[in-house]
């Protein structure tokens, strides 16, 4: 039996949706916690990614190996910023806060430029990552099926901790009420920072796994920001599972579109975004 | 009510609103002087003439720094004074440009009756999107501007048989300013003739600041939470200095088409709507002169770094957008009003 | 189902019925039903997250009702935004100051005479041609007490004189019905006397609801009051029967405990 075409580029869509996801919820829950437009966040991905490509390159690491370090450098560069900067922010105007932090990805980009160049930085991915193998008549990637699996992976551990352990119910209770959160005594500000330092985590985890899939240059800074803030904006600020499905509808039509209707360009989840923007205002699964 | 009408006032004295109060003047009076001209200002605008005999090399930098700066100001219209941030305004300048370059192509050279035409193209594409612009706050209006201003930019992309696409516009010509000056390569006609326009636009904008309307907009970015409780729509004033700005940017975008004879895509990108923007907030929102000395600033400072790759002029932008976050808010023209009032109060 | 959405003489000025709001499972107002008549002056108390504020934003509009309906001067209003229900007559005040911090008290409260004036989308003519809306301005502005700091930014003016301009800009919208909001919340002894001695000056054409914790104000100006409890009209009364309620004495000995 032979599955349809459409299928594989469903797939397909599905494994870029994934690593879009891994890119985007960290900026949609604390968005949603504190209100803090961090347009430097895919700067922390790119970080992530560099991390991976000196850790292969110089260090000769396995690819593996290096994941959990993209996590962390990025996690911990993000505590550090938090701690400077955006601490300072919170109570202030969006432009500010936009202004900021674009400014903040834009000294990134320069000097990832000044360390790598500006040209793409290629990895050493062990051979059996690249193969692909056929199932039912579809070409499946391995590497594809990895984000999949990772993607997945990190959804049940991100749900899990939500939904069953005491931080993840700090982390309900402020996004949905701040200052009545305060008032039952939660530590908000600690809750945010280490929420926000596990989400600038994840985004440099995807920053890593990014590389093979679409490359690694100093303005994926900017590039991937407006994909990961069409993501936020459909699927609603602080919802993991807004993010989710905004990431794979979103890695669906650009793969669909790109495959299907190549004319019609990066318009189409322009319009996507727009569209979604106007029927529901707060995104898919946003409050209010 | 005693008031002494007509009584002048220094310029320190109107820059420290707390000694009104012990002045015996009428409200009405009072509030007219706070639109009063100047001495500064008639300086300032004194002083844009000088370029064309202190810098008759520079001349055609000149004429686009007076470009962005009515772009500049078009978008305090609306940043400035009704707090609507846009990541998506060089849609409008775009489509004044594209207008005025179509209309020497399919109607006339006549530079006038083109800006126009920009104008009530920008205007009417303003309109539109203002209806969707108005309903929205804070990142959702952000997100939406930049998706408007990003399609924008796909729809002339792929319309080339229009616009030409990537090559841009051909065959742009446009007839000599009121049939006596040419634009040339020397750009004395283009900073003439770009000033002029800035000129006019600005007197424009200043009615409008000094205006009840202003007061309204001031009212929407000052609190928009109070205006519905005053009896104000909102929605209806925004969408209106929305459509303003819009006409306002779409002319600033002809006169870069007329002065250059040239419109290509990038007048509707995302570079040219966060440039305006660093630009007018570096220079001080919200004070209709901010735009104009963030414009002249910028672009003579890339001017003069125009050797370096783009990367390190963005590095110096990134720094500069921190500081200007953390230590100047109100941009340069708001430091310097903090510095003399301390000044005028010793 | 209404009847009653074409105005007639009425001496009901505002009235609510069966007015509900949830969000979620949680009760902020549990079918509310209001009447107050031409020239009340009504308290609105109860303990602290009874709803007070709450029933505010709903009769003004800023609060969407699940179920219920509002009623000014015989008109349904329950549809109508917050500008338009302003423009009608009703207006209110915030317990914390909302006001116009970058404009001085004469800008503010002109921008509020140009809105009833349907002038304030004016953008050719500087407004100093509007003279008869800067005067109103003025009038209201001496009316309370504000007249000699008028040029001073308001955000210079100290926290009393701020809860003034709060009074201020609502009278600006000549309202019908005016909902205050805690008028003297917040404000040292020595200043709160202005504000009271405003509100007692108020015309008698003008009907009044004040959301009150002080209760020597309360018995001093209301003639009618209506407690308040979790969302709920627990009672309503004369001054006289409300000090006598025992159950209202508990509610308040309670809150008390725990505030």
């Amino acid at each position: 039996m032979m599955l349809p075409p459409v299928l594989g580029v469903l797939f397909d869509g599905i494994a870029y949706g994934m690593l879009l996801f891994l890119l985007s919820v960290g900026l949609s829950v604390t968005l949603g916690l504190m209100n803090f437009v961090n347009l430097a966040h895919c700067a922390f991905a790119m970080l992530g990614g560099y991390v991976t490509v000196i850790l292969m390159k110089d260090l000769h690491w396995n690819f593996f190996a290096t994941l959990p370090l993209a996590f962390f450098a990025a996690a911990l560069v993000s505590v550090v910023i938090e701690r400077i900067l955006y601490r300072r922010l919170y109570r202030a105007s969006d432009l500010d806060q936009v202004l900021l932090t674009i400014g903040l990805a834009f000294i990134s980009v320069a000097v990832a430029a000044w360390f790598f160049g500006t040209t793409q930085q290629p990895i050493d991915m062990p051979s059996y990552m690249r193969g692909s193998f056929v199932v039912m008549g579809l070409n499946i990637a391995v590497y594809r099926l990895f984000l999949v699996a990772v993607g997945i992976a990190v959804t049940i551990l991100l749900i899990m901790t939500v939904e069953h352990t005491r931080f993840g119910a700090q982390v309900r209770a402020a996004v949905d009420n701040q200052r009545m959160a305060r008032g039952l005594g939660i530590d908000v500000d600690r809750t945010f920072a280490i929420t926000f330092a596990l989400g600038s985590g994840l985004a440099g985890l995807g920053g890593a796994l990014a590389i093979e899939i679409v490359g690694l240059d100093p303005q994926f800074a900017f590039t991937y920001l407006v994909y990961v803030l069409i993501i936020v904006s459909v699927g609603g600020l602080g919802s993991i599972t807004g993010s989710f499905a905004a990431a794979c509808l979103i890695g669906i039509s650009d793969i669909a579109g790109k495959y299907y209707v190549p004319q019609l360009g990066a318009f189409l989840i322009y319009l996507v975004m727009v569209a979604v923007l106007m029927w529901r205002p707060a995104g898919l699964f946003g409050r209010r | 009510m005693t008031p002494k009408s007509g009584i002048r006032f220094s310029d320190k004295v109107m820059r420290t609103q707390n000694a009104m109060s012990d002045m015996p003047v009428s409200p009405r009076a009072y509030l007219q002087s706070l639109s009063r001209w100047r001495p500064i200002e008639i300086i300032f605008w004194l002083a844009t003439l000088l370029p064309f005999w202190l810098f008759p090399n520079y001349l055609s930098l000149a004429s686009q720094i007076a470009v962005a700066a009515l772009f500049a100001l078009s978008l305090d219209l609306i940043l400035g004074y009704a707090g609507v941030v846009s990541l998506g305004h060089a849609a409008f300048f775009g489509v004044g440009a594209y207008t005025a370059g179509l209309f020497t192509k399919f109607v006339w050279g006549e530079v006038f009756t083109g800006l126009i035409a920009a104008a009530i193209m920008a205007a009417l594409v303003g309109y539109a999107s203002s209806f969707i612009i108005a309903r929205f706050r804070h990142l959702t209006l952000i997100m939406i501007t930049l998706g408007l201003g990003l399609i924008l930019h796909e729809v002339a992309n792929s319309a080339s048989w229009l616009t030409g696409g990537s090559d841009g516009l051909q065959g742009v010509s446009v007839w000599k300013v009121a049939g006596l000056f040419r634009f040339d390569l020397y750009g004395t006609t283009a900073y003439g003739y770009a000033l002029g326009v800035l000129f006019v636009m600005f007197l424009m904008a200043r009615r409008l600041v000094n205006s009840p309307f202003g007061l309204a907009l001031r009212g929407i970015r000052e609190n928009f939470v109070r205006m519905p409780a005053i009896g104000a729509d909102s929605r209806a004033h925004i969408r209106k200095i929305y459509t303003i700005s819009a006409a306002m940017a779409g002319i600033a975008g002809a006169v870069i088409a007329q002065t250059t004879q040239t419109v290509s895509l990038e007048t509707l990108s995302f570079e040219r709507s966060a440039d305006v923007l660093v630009m007018l907030v570096f220079g001080g929102a919200g004070r209709l002169y901010g735009g104009i000395v963030g414009a002249a600033i910028f672009l003579v400072a890339r001017d003069q770094f125009s050797g370096i790759a783009p990367q390190y002029w963005y590095f110096w932008i990134g720094i500069l957008l921190v500081v200007v976050v953390m230590f100047l808010p109100n941009g340069i023209l708001g430091g310097l009003s903090k510095i003399t009032a301390r000044w005028s109060r010793k | 189902m209404s009847d009653l959405s074409a105005p007639v003489k009425t001496t009901i000025a505002l009235q609510t019925r069966g007015l509900s709001k949830a969000f979620g499972s949680l009760v902020v107002a549990r079918d509310i039903a209001l009447n107050l008549p031409v020239g009340a002056r009504y308290a609105l108390i109860g303990p602290n997250g009874a709803g007070k504020t709450t029933l505010i934003n709903l009769m003004t509009g800023m609060l969407t009702p699940n179920q219920g309906q509002i009623f000014l001067g015989g008109a349904d209003i329950t549809a109508l935004p917050p500008q338009a229900r302003v423009k009608r007559g009703l207006a209110r005040t915030f317990q914390i100051n909302t006001l116009f911090a970058g404009l001085n008290a004469l800008e503010a409260v002109t921008l509020a005479v140009c809105e009833r004036r349907g002038i304030a989308d004016h953008f050719w003519q500087n407004i100093a041609v509007h003279k008869e809306a800067i005067e109103e301005a003025y009038e209201i502005l001496v009316k309370l007490r504000l007249g000699d700091a008028c040029y001073q930014p308001t955000r210079e003016l100290p926290y009393g004189r701020q809860r003034l301009l709060e009074i201020a800009l609502a009278l600006a919208t000549k309202p019908k019905v005016l909902l205050l909001d805690e008028p003297a919340a917040g404000v040292p002894q020595e200043e709160s006397g202005d504000i009271f001695e405003v509100v007692a000056s108020l015309s008698n054409d003008l009907t009044l609801l004040f959301i009150e914790h002080d209760m020597h104000v309360v018995f001093r100006f209301a003639t009618h009051i209506i407690v308040l409890v979790s969302g709920s009209v627990f009672a309503e009364g004369s001054p006289a029967e409300i000090a006598a309620d025992t159950g209202v004495q508990e509610v308040y000995l309670g809150a008390r405990k725990h505030g």
